[in-house]
């Protein structure tokens, strides 16, 4: 029990009535904070930086591709975070925040996936390579499909919750597994890494850029996130009632 | 009830009833056979890909057979009949696996040498063949038993747990098809080190993670 | 001007990740704020029909 009520004063907001007060207050802000950065961001990225020596205007998207790719990574450690603390400790409200995170996750995931593709081509010339960078986050989407697809086939919430918790725990210890194999088996085929415009040496000028877009992205993740706790605690709330509403 | 017991009374059900053994070998050996057919014959382009198609076809014939691994026992009441025993789930789950890999992936890695002839692998290949799959084939046994704990209780099961548990074979597969291919090559590229360490981290962390699933399950 | 949108040759790749990447974005956001509302308006007819 001691364990519990320290958990439960770190999450102040774990009760979901605690939860709808402070996130109604904070969202405006996160939101708001969003689209500024998304819009100086989205300005500095077309207008202000200038075309790479090697890629030239391509790497313009890069603004998009890496924001993109590290909010699904991030997506999946918070799915697999909200999974851990559904399983220790049983907050309704963390199976409900790792339910939600996923169709973001898998939507972020893809557009990494694209944005990929589309920077890729006009240096590699295919619209898909097998590299470890895209083969890595085409399993991330895989591992993010097989997990909403769970939730969605165990009719029991209960039940689909933890079955889907213990699923998001066996993926997030299998992820850097998954990762370090496909750069193995990348090295095999090809000495060098394809990207090379986000190396250990960015010059500022993209760097800058850069962190903007990343921070619009996750600020955006967790607005979008928050939304859709809200928008679950709601409709939980509202089978509540027409439950009591049925027993008169 | 003992790990051993469980594990013959597993293999002897799966022998009895519906051939077991039988319909994975069957399966991988029609998988193998259809893919020169809609290749083509050219066996420089299949003993290009013959390493690759045997892992795969090897990964989907265990994982049609998962399904059932704890299926029969959790619809006639025995699984929680199990689970009050004196063995732990963990021990249960474990015990399941390697029966399932008795029946599944053993014999898959014996068959795996004679198709292995008709894809046309290089000799050197056989050998190292026969070992990764030995290998690695408990582990995709172990994975796939977590995915059928999770997915015990799915009406309309099909190609969920196919689904869920390919993505955790990516390593296997990767270091599996590496280490076979090292030893064509003749160069070291550490892929029967990295196998055999995932393997062995699979087979003894995945019967914790399916004991969880069927306790999630169990009382259904 | 032209040569903003033509963007060195490569607008081909650029202009189609910016669309589809804002299009992706909006898109979450527009169901996300619609499924919200719903949520919000359904319980709203719920609560104005009478206290549970």
């Amino acid at each position: 029990m001691t364990g519990q009520s320290r958990w439960a004063s770190l999450f102040a907001f774990a009760n979901p009535a605690r939860f709808m007060a402070f996130s109604g207050r904070i969202l405006p802000w996160i939101a708001g904070a969003a689209a500024l950065l998304f819009g100086v961001g989205l300005y500095l990225a077309l207008f202000v930086v200038p075309p790479e020596r090697q890629q030239g205007d391509t790497v313009r998207i890069m603004f998009l591709h890496v924001p993109a790719a590290w909010t699904a990574m991030m997506g999946y450690a918070l799915m697999a975070f909200a999974s851990l603390m559904g399983l220790v400790n049983r907050h309704p409200l963390a199976d409900v925040a790792a339910r939600e995170a996923a169709p973001l996750g898998a939507l972020f995931t893809a557009l990494a996936l694209i944005t990929g593709s589309l920077w890729g081509k006009p240096m590699w010339g295919t619209y898909w390579v097998w590299d470890a960078r895209l083969t890595s986050f085409l399993l991330l989407l895989f591992l993010y499909l097989g997990y909403i697809a769970l939730w969605n086939a165990i009719d029991d919430e209960v039940r689909a919750a933890r079955a889907a918790a213990i699923l998001a725990l066996v993926g997030a210890v299998n992820l850097p597994i998954i990762k370090f194999s496909v750069e193995w088996w990348n090295t095999l085929h090809q000495g060098e890494s394809i990207f090379r415009a986000d190396g250990p040496t960015i010059a500022p000028i993209f760097l800058w850029p850069l962190g903007i877009m990343a921070l619009a992205y996750t600020l955006l993740f967790f607005s979008l996130w928050i939304v859709r706790i809200r928008t679950a605690i709601l409709r939980r709330t509202v089978r509540a009632r027409l439950a009591t509403a049925e027993m008169r | 009830m003992s790990f051993f017991t469980i594990v013959a009374r597993d293999v002897r059900l799966a022998m009895r009833g519906g051939g077991g053994a039988f319909l994975a070998l069957a399966f991988f050996a029609m998988t193998v056979t259809l893919v020169p057919l809609a290749v083509g014959p050219d066996l420089k382009i299949l003993s290009a890909i013959c390493v690759g198609l045997l892992w795969v076809a090897a990964s989907l014939a265990s994982l049609l057979s998962l399904d059932r691994l704890f299926q029969a026992d959790f619809d006639d009441g025995s699984l929680d009949l199990l689970a009050l025993g004196p063995v732990s789930l963990e021990t249960l789950a474990f015990a399941k696996i390697a029966a399932h890999w008795l029946t599944t992936g053993l014999p898959l890695t014996l068959l795996a040498p004679a198709m292995a002839l008709l894809l046309n692998l290089p000799a050197r290949g056989y050998v190292a063949l026969i070992c990764a799959l030995a290998i690695g084939t408990p582990a995709i046994s172990a994975l796939g038993a977590v995915g059928a704990s999770l997915t015990l209780a799915i009406r309309r099961g099909g190609l969920i747990l196919p689904l869920i548990v390919m993505p955790l074979l990516a390593p296997v597969l990767i270091f599996g098809s590496g280490a076979v291919r090292s030893a064509i090559d003749g160069l070291a590229n550490g892929g029967f080190f990295f196998l055999a360490a995932f393997s062995l981290a699979a087979v003894l962390l995945s019967p914790f993670a399916a004991a969880a699933g069927l306790r999630l399950n169990l009382g259904t | 001007m032209s040569a903003f949108f033509a963007m060195g040759g490569y607008a081909a790749y650029i202009w189609p990740a910016y669309g589809i990447s804002l299009l992706g974005l909006a898109g979450a956001i527009a169901l996300t704020m619609r499924a919200y509302g719903r949520a919000k308006a359904l319980l709203a007819d719920l609560e104005r029909e009478g206290p549970a």
